[in-house]
């Protein structure tokens, strides 16, 4: 595993609000992802884990510290720049999908193609292969509105894998899911990062994700308190018993 | 994919796309019918100009229009024929009068004298009896619109303008006027005889160049021979006509202001539906842009919506406008619609849309993406 990482911030501060209401939501916060991991980022509410998500997949600026994605550095980029760099290094999945209801499955997936500007045959090839790699190539032509909760989470990841991107952001994925979708997501998830191109960070207060995770980074209070790396040979037999263990009682 | 995305939104919520479509369709119709009565009422103004072979107008001093004119004496006639460049100076006599109705009764009109075979102004349109036919004793022609104004039935109807008996010889067919008063074509003495002119006298002479003969040059060695009269193109002719009835009278400016309150209204309901169409996918558009999207491929998609809404609204408009023109044809403001009026409404139809946009696209600007993570 290459241990250059892909994300690497440095001292993050975030001050949120004005005057009075002005609040430091992120106190100094270092860390890195690696390609090849899923890490999942924990922390009790308002313990500024969704701020450092937004600041990570570059849609807040910290207001100090620096921020690298894929080796380019963020400081000073325009709005336009930072969407420049989200469209190139960055997947996210959101917690309500935030799958546009009036696109199809297919149509949901070619859209962040789109927005690269790519060429109409280049993204229904990739979006189908991404539905597929998901396991919805029987569903290319369903709207979100027809899917179950599982099936338009995957086709959000789907969304995010299509453009092949350095770093895919999850926010909660498996907190509007049944336990049955929510290991199938999370299952996809941990496949995903076993592509050593690439890093999952998956924002999440759910303990039946701990099973997949390569790393387990603890935020409270807008500090980074535990970061824990679990691919200790001990730890791999703990996880795959646990998988295991699910599928006897499936 | 922005095609896509537009037309889905808008179909989305059929109800909000409803209103989107009246107001345009709205906006459509009123500016159409206003607009086409607008260049209706102006071919009806200037359609004697227009009809007429001159390239210059000898005119008395201050003359606003082809009904309005004073009276010239005839010695400035021989003054045009005898200027370099000038073929040939047709007099012609047009003023109002009073037609006196078989039936008892008074109608106002214009007595337009002027004689055929000097081929300055004709009747046109003729659709029974002739130009010809004109030379007859009493002869004159009408436009088949006023048979009811006028009180006749036909060809042979007789009836007195001003003490002098007349009857018809020729009926022409859609030669109108703005102010409603029929136009009634005799021949120039005849006219003289009606209107109780003098024998030389004309309102106008219309004045036809020699071949290679350059306008402006004998434009200007009339007006210096004529010092007491004007000497104008044919397209001031019809400027001035235009400006004395639509202008001088308040009728143009409502027409106008009628097409402007169109726009207006369309505009407001447009960009109030699309403001509102924008508000509800907000959060789509936060998605675009968490995804990575630019501004500027956002706006292109409620640029889309407004473009799909202004085609769709337009087709419903432009369809009921067809309707009201071809019912308007042979009533007494008939409503013109040419495609360079067309063109021009689908393209004010589109600039209307886009800046209803505005709104929505100044909301979509201050959207702030983390609102993705807020559902």
């Amino acid at each position: 595993m290459s241990m250059q990482p892909i994300v690497n911030v440095r001292d993050i501060v975030k001050e949120l609000g004005q005057g009075a209401g002005k609040v430091r939501a992120l106190k100094g916060v270092s860390m890195s992802l690696n390609p090849g991991e899923l890490t999942l980022l924990m922390g009790p509410s308002g313990s500024g884990k969704t701020t450092l998500l937004s600041i990570l997949g570059c849609i807040l600026s910290p207001t100090e510290g620096s921020i690298t994605i894929a080796g380019e550095d963020t400081e000073g980029l325009s709005p336009e720049g930072l969407a420049d760099l989200r469209r190139r290094h960055v997947g996210f999945v959101f917690q309500s999908y935030n799958l546009f209801p009036t696109l199809n499955a297919l149509e949901n997936v070619r859209l962040a193609l789109d927005v690269r500007g790519e060429r109409y045959a280049d993204t229904v090839i990739k979006a189908e292969t991404a539905l597929r790699e998901v396991g919805l190539a029987n569903r290319l032509r369903s709207f979100p509105g027809n899917m179950s909760g599982g099936e338009q989470q995957r086709v959000a990841v789907a969304r995010a894998l299509a453009i092949r991107p350095s770093v895919i952001l999850a926010d909660e994925p498996t907190a509007a899911l049944d336990s049955e979708n929510g290991h199938a997501v999370m299952e996809l998830l941990s496949d995903i990062a076993k592509d050593e191109s690439r890093a999952v960070l998956a924002v999440t207060h759910d303990p039946r994700t701990h099973a997949y995770a390569d790393r387990i980074i603890r935020i409270e209070d807008g500090k980074i308190i535990d970061d824990e790396r679990r691919l200790t040979s001990g730890d791999n037999v703990t996880r795959y018993d646990l998988k295991r263990k699910r599928k006897l009682h499936a | 994919m922005i095609l896509t995305l537009a037309l889905r939104n808008l179909f989305h919520d059929r109800i909000r796309l409803g209103v989107t479509l009246v107001g345009i369709l709205f906006a459509v119709v009123l500016v159409a019918v206003q607009l086409g009565l607008y260049a209706g009422t102006s071919k009806m103004i200037i359609s004697m100009v227009h009809q007429a072979k001159g390239e210059l107008w000898i005119v008395p001093y201050g003359a606003d229009s082809f009904e309005g004119s004073g009276v010239l004496t005839g010695s400035e006639r021989h003054a045009a024929l005898s200027t370099p460049g000038v073929a040939r100076a047709i007099p012609i006599v047009a003023s109002f009068s009073k037609w006196q109705r078989p039936q008892g009764g008074e109608q106002l009109c214009v007595i337009v004298g002027v004689d055929a075979a000097d081929g300055g102004l004709v009747p046109w349109n003729i659709v029974a009896g002739s130009t010809e036919a004109l030379k007859l004793p009493d002869a004159v022609a009408i436009d088949r619109t006023y048979y009811k104004d006028l009180g006749v039935t036909g060809l042979n109807s007789t009836a007195e303008v001003r003490g002098s008996r007349v009857r018809v010889t020729a009926l022409t067919h859609g030669i109108r006027s703005f102010t409603t008063t029929p136009y009634i074509f005799t021949t120039l003495n005849r006219g003289r005889s009606i209107l109780k002119l003098p024998p030389d006298a004309a309102t106008f002479y219309l004045i036809q160049l020699q071949e290679g003969a350059d306008q402006g040059v004998v434009q200007a060695a009339l007006a210096k021979r004529l010092p007491d009269v004007e000497v104008i193109t044919k397209a001031e002719m019809k400027r001035r006509s235009i400006a004395h009835w639509l202008f001088g009278t308040g009728a143009g400016a409502a027409l106008i202001g009628g097409a402007i309150l169109g726009v207006l209204v369309g505009t407001v309901i447009v960009a109030q539906t699309l403001y509102s169409s924008t508000k509800d996918h907000l959060n789509e558009f936060a998605t675009l842009r968490a995804l990575g999207s630019s501004s500027g491929y956002i706006h292109k998609v409620i640029l889309a919506q407004a473009a799909l809404s202004a085609i769709l609204g337009y087709v419903l408009g432009m369809s009921i406008a067809m309707t009201v023109v071809a019912i308007s044809v042979d009533t007494s403001f008939p409503i013109i619609m040419t495609p360079q009026l067309a063109f021009g409404l689908f393209v004010l139809t589109l600039v209307m849309c886009a800046a209803s946009a505005t709104g929505a696209i100044m909301k979509v600007m201050k959207l702030d993406p983390a609102m993705v993570f807020n559902r």
